[in-house]
């Protein structure tokens, strides 16, 4: 058979391919908002100006010192999680008792920031990162050439993903940070240092971010508008996946990935838009979201 | 209306009117718009406790349709303007229905989500013209006689709606209907309970915000000639709620002060590019944390603390 | 109560001093030549125009003289990024407070249609060299006004188009920018396509300043058209081609880049560039006088060398000036006239001429990025595989659809 519902089969997987790729990266990035919403009720504007700067950073450790991707995906996250940590403790901290809204428009403004001051010395067009030498060349499928970076995205992602869901709601870790947010007082009074797990949440929430920057760098082009460009989308698939659930936004974001492509075969203008019609029928139906808990 | 907001609202009539002789007419058009947009956007978050962050779906349709208006249909301006205004408030009812039902932080995403498709809808739909915009949009003639290609005539006539716009917001304040939008705002299950049907009223309120919001953008576009995916943009969104912000929210000025002043940095820093990103994100970071009350709203602060 | 109308005053006039504040500034200047330089400065066109051009104008300027009639020429730059609101708003403030004459460069052709139709209204002289659309000589044009100076889509599909197409390249799918300069060049190739005698299999369209271009090669690819086309330029063509690489499209189609400069082919390496078939207006090294301009450039603008674009600014701008000087003022019929009366020749066209209809014709060339192997250094990218004469190139006064001129 060579076509599947009136479209050339190549296409079809080819472009299915593609969407599983950018699903992967709306899984980890609508993770990371996952956690941090889900912890500490904020919702992180500055997520996708922070994974900017984890490609940023992987592009000027290769640049300025020549250290290549492989460190890059290590030193990377731990520099963003590191700025993460100042951000909670210098300003969300003070957000805390205050309506909701207000830690949305402090991230929104830094997220301006951050975007503004790399523009400022970066221009807006994107700089180029060289793929790593074992990534070069890819499978030929027949129906597609795959390049082999963008499999190892895929797997890589839904490897880390899996592993950051098994971590939350599987460990002894994961129940203290469900439990801190649920009753924060009651954690203390067990003597555990719930600020502090506060901002180590959100610095790893926004590593996950840095990650995915790394490993965005070598296929989208390392520009400070990246991270706008995406942000928007992720929010949408947290929206659908339920605002606090982190399996929700894992299966969300691929599932949303796939349609995406699916759509751009059969009716290409509408890709862009797809999303935010499934989110409006998704809220009309089910308002907490696919997966979510009303809060 | 109290005396004291007599004078007030006399002396801004005055300097309205002086103001093109002082100024270039152009920009203080820019500023105008800008400042009907903002004050929609406050009658909803300054006095109904709803912030939307996606009010440039408003502003940007609005104004595609009123240049497509003028320009395709040739109608005159006074008409595109309605013609937009309308749109927006077409818009204003279905994403209203949709939106209100959620509070808070979701309500903001949905918004957010919703001028998304909305802008999408814009990039795709072939009178928009995509990244070009819909360039040489005529002025005509108001009521086919007045013609307003002449700066000062068509800041007068900017000037006019701009007027229009504000004192029907001030109206909608003052008004029972606008007391039960503070309440909403305060304390929305006590308004439940009293027996107010707050989702009635959000949505009321929501669509006169989107459609003043639309009033703002449909001028706009008649004003400048232009109408881009700029004004569509989520970008846009977040700068009418900085306007608001730095102005203050729930003052009546505020939004109107918060938009001048803004405007007025876009255009010194015009040639720095990213600088008005930079600055506009650090003056967002800096009101949320220490100056939520905004300029005015500081201000009123201030004065009531000594006069107390 | 007292306290609100004391609040809502202050409020008031800080409200109206902010706006006043810039009133204040930029007066009208009488008899001082001031020449804008409206460019992308740090985006997705950077590189094309930029901080380039506005170096190629102040190079013009110097050679001059730096004085018009005993006054200092001034050279302003703004950063339109792309967006043609933001360009009309800084045109508007140029021509409308602080006196400048003239726009040069206009890259991106949303907004030179923008500011050709704001020159004409304003009545000022509007010089495009970084935009592409044959609009701005046909339906759009403004022969009091107007000028396009480099090449427009036209040129370009006629020149490569034509070459592709005898070479065998006859069936073609479009990956196209999706704005004014986009849908011109992908209809004008088109065009030059089916007269040739071959098909275009289909386009599909892209937003500006797309980074991930795999779904859009992906359609090119199950097409099965032999010729992919990017209808696009500056990062996008970057862009196309670095993913076409990667998805190894090269393997069994051929890309056409249909505007391409120089400078795209440094960013983009020659390896992955060798062997594209493109068409300029200009090359650095075409002879003793292009290089020697070029060395000026490089000079100052950190050893990179120029492109066609910022070689036509410079020309454009030197041509401005003598008009200027031989119309003895700044008027812009006058002006116009005069450039239209006075020849080309300079390093950058031979035998240059601007017609009726705002339209600059210069000759053409047809290059070929050389292998890594055959170039000598950085910047020696090109073998001239053909001169095409200008009035082959560009569309004939004749056919132009520019209303009111004599043809």
């Amino acid at each position: 058979m060579d076509q599947i519902f009136g479209v050339p089969v190549q296409a079809f997987m080819g472009q299915l391919m593609l969407g599983l790729v950018n699903g992967s990266f709306y899984a980890i990035l609508s993770l990371g908002l996952a956690v941090i919403f889900g912890m500490l009720n904020i919702v992180n504007f500055a997520h996708g100006a922070l994974y900017m700067v984890g490609a940023f950073f992987a592009w000027m450790l290769l640049n300025y010192a020549g250290l290549n991707y492989w460190f890059a995906l290590l030193l990377a996250p731990l520099a963003v999680g590191l700025i993460g940590v100042i951000i909670e403790k210098t300003m969300l901290r003070w957000l805390h008792g205050l309506d909701h809204l207000y830690g949305l428009l402090l991230t929104f403004g830094l997220a301006l920031l951050l975007e503004g001051l790399f523009r400022e010395f970066y221009g807006s067009s994107g700089q180029p990162y060289e793929l790593p030498e074992v990534f070069r060349g890819g499978f030929d499928l027949g129906f597609m050439f795959l390049p082999k970076y963008r499999a190892w995205v895929v797997f890589a992602s839904i490897f880390l993903c899996l592993a950051v869901w098994y971590v939350i709601e599987k460990t002894k870790l994961g129940a203290y940070l469900r439990a801190g947010t649920e009753n924060p007082n009651l954690v203390k009074a067990f003597g555990i240092n719930v600020p502090l797990m506060v901002t180590l949440t959100y610095a790893f929430g926004v590593a996950l971010a840095g990650l995915a920057g790394v490993m965005a760098a070598p296929i989208y082009q390392v520009s400070p508008l990246m991270g706008s460009n995406i942000i928007i989308i992720v929010f949408a698939v947290v929206v659908i996946g339920g605002m606090g659930s982190i399996l929700g936004s894992i299966i969300t974001g691929l599932a949303l990935g796939l349609v995406e492509g699916l759509t751009k075969v059969f009716y290409a203008e509408l890709s862009s838009t797809v999303v935010f019609i499934i989110m409006v029928i998704v809220l009309m139906v089910r308002p907490a979201g696919l997966f979510g808990r009303e809060k | 209306m109290s005396t004291a907001n007599r004078l007030v609202f006399a002396a801004l009539v005055l300097a309205l009117l002086v103001a093109p002789f002082v100024g270039y007419p152009i920009f203080l058009m820019k500023v105008l718009c800008f400042a009907l947009f903002a004050s929609a956007f406050n009658l909803l978050i300054g006095f109904t406790g709803l912030l939307s962050f996606g009010h440039a779906m408003f502003f940007g349709f609005a104004a595609y349709v009123s240049g497509h208006a003028a320009k395709v249909w040739g109608l005159t301006p006074e008409l595109a303007i309605l013609s937009g205004t309308a749109s927006a408030a077409v818009i204003a009812v279905v994403t209203g229905w949709l939106a209100v039902r959620r509070q808070g932080i979701y309500f903001a995403m949905v918004t957010l989500a919703l001028a998304q498709m909305i802008y999408f809808i814009c990039v795709q739909a072939p009178f928009t013209y995509a990244e070009d915009g819909i360039q040489s949009i005529p002025r005509g003639a108001l009521f086919g006689v007045i013609d307003l290609s002449s700066d000062t005539r068509m800041y007068y006539l900017v000037a006019a709606i701009f007027l229009i716009g504000f004192a029907l917001i001030y109206r909608i304040i003052h008004s029972p209907f606008g007391q039960v939008l503070k309440s909403v705002r305060e304390n929305e299950a006590r308004a439940l309970s009293l027996g107010y049907h707050v989702d009635r009223y959000k949505l009321m309120a929501f669509v006169l915000s989107g459609t003043i919001a639309g009033l703002a953008g449909a001028t706009k576009s008649i004003a400048f000639g232009i109408a881009t995916l700029t004004d569509v943009s989520w970008q846009m969104s977040g700068e009418v709620v900085l306007m608001t912000l730095l102005g203050g929210m729930g003052t009546i000025l505020g939004p109107s002060v918060g938009a001048a002043i803004i405007v007025t940095m876009q255009n010194y820093l015009a040639d720095l590019g990213s600088m008005v990103s930079i600055i506009m994100g650090a003056t967002f970071v800096v009101c949320v944390l220490l100056f939520r009350r905004g300029i005015v709203g500081e201000i009123e602060y201030r004065l009531g603390k000594r006069s107390s | 109560m007292k306290r609100k109308l004391i609040a809502t005053a202050i409020a008031a006039v800080l409200a109206g001093s902010a706006s006043l504040a810039t009133a204040q500034q930029g007066k009208l200047s009488g008899d001082a030549v001031k020449i804008g330089v409206l460019t992308d400065m740090s985006g997705l066109y950077a590189d094309y125009g930029g901080p380039g051009a506005v170096a190629a104008a102040r190079l013009a300027v110097q050679d001059f003289g730096g004085k018009m009639f005993g006054k200092d020429i001034v050279v302003v730059n703004a950063d339109h990024q792309n967006k043609p609101d933001v360009a009309k708003n800084v045109a508007q403030q140029w021509f409308d407070r602080e006196g400048v004459d003239i726009s040069v460069e206009n890259l991106n052709s949303a907004v030179a249609l923008t500011v050709q139709a704001l020159a004409k209204e304003k009545n000022k002289i509007t010089i495009t060299t970084g935009a592409a659309t044959a609009r701005l000589t046909n339906e759009d044009c403004a022969p009091a006004n107007g000028i396009h100076y480099l090449m427009d889509t036209i040129a370009l599909s006629n020149v490569v188009g034509k070459a592709i197409v005898k070479d065998g390249g006859d069936s073609w799918y479009f990956l196209t920018a999706d704005y004014a300069f986009g849908h011109s060049l992908e209809k004008d190739t088109s065009e030059v396509v089916r007269s040739s005698g071959g098909k275009v299999n289909g386009a599909v369209r892209h937003p500006l300043g797309t980074s991930d271009f795999s779904s859009f090669l992906l359609q090119a690819q199950t097409s099965g058209a032999k010729v992919v086309g990017l209808a696009n330029a500056g990062g996008d063509t970057v862009n196309s081609i670095k993913a076409a690489a990667e998805f190894g499209i090269t393997r069994r189609q051929n890309l056409a880049a249909l505007l391409m400069l120089v400078t795209d082919v440094h960013a983009i390496g020659l390896n992955t560039a060798q062997g594209l078939y493109l068409t300029e207006g200009w090359y650095w090294d075409l002879n003793a006088e292009t290089r020697a301009w070029s060395d000026k450039f490089s000079k100052v603008m950190n050893g990179r060398k120029p492109n066609s674009n910022h070689a036509s600014v410079y020309s454009a701008t030197m041509h401005y000036l003598k008009a200027v000087q031989a119309a003895g003022t700044d008027d812009t019929a006058a002006v116009m006239a005069k450039m239209k009366e006075m020849p080309i020749n300079d390093m950058f066209a031979k035998g240059g001429k601007i017609r009726e209809d705002g339209r600059m014709v210069h000759d053409m060339y047809l290059f070929q990025v050389k292998k890594p192997s055959e170039s000598k250094g950085t910047w020696d990218y090109y073998h001239l595989r053909g001169t095409v004469k200008g009035d082959d190139a560009f569309q004939s006064l004749a056919q132009s659809r520019c209303p009111g001129i004599k043809k």
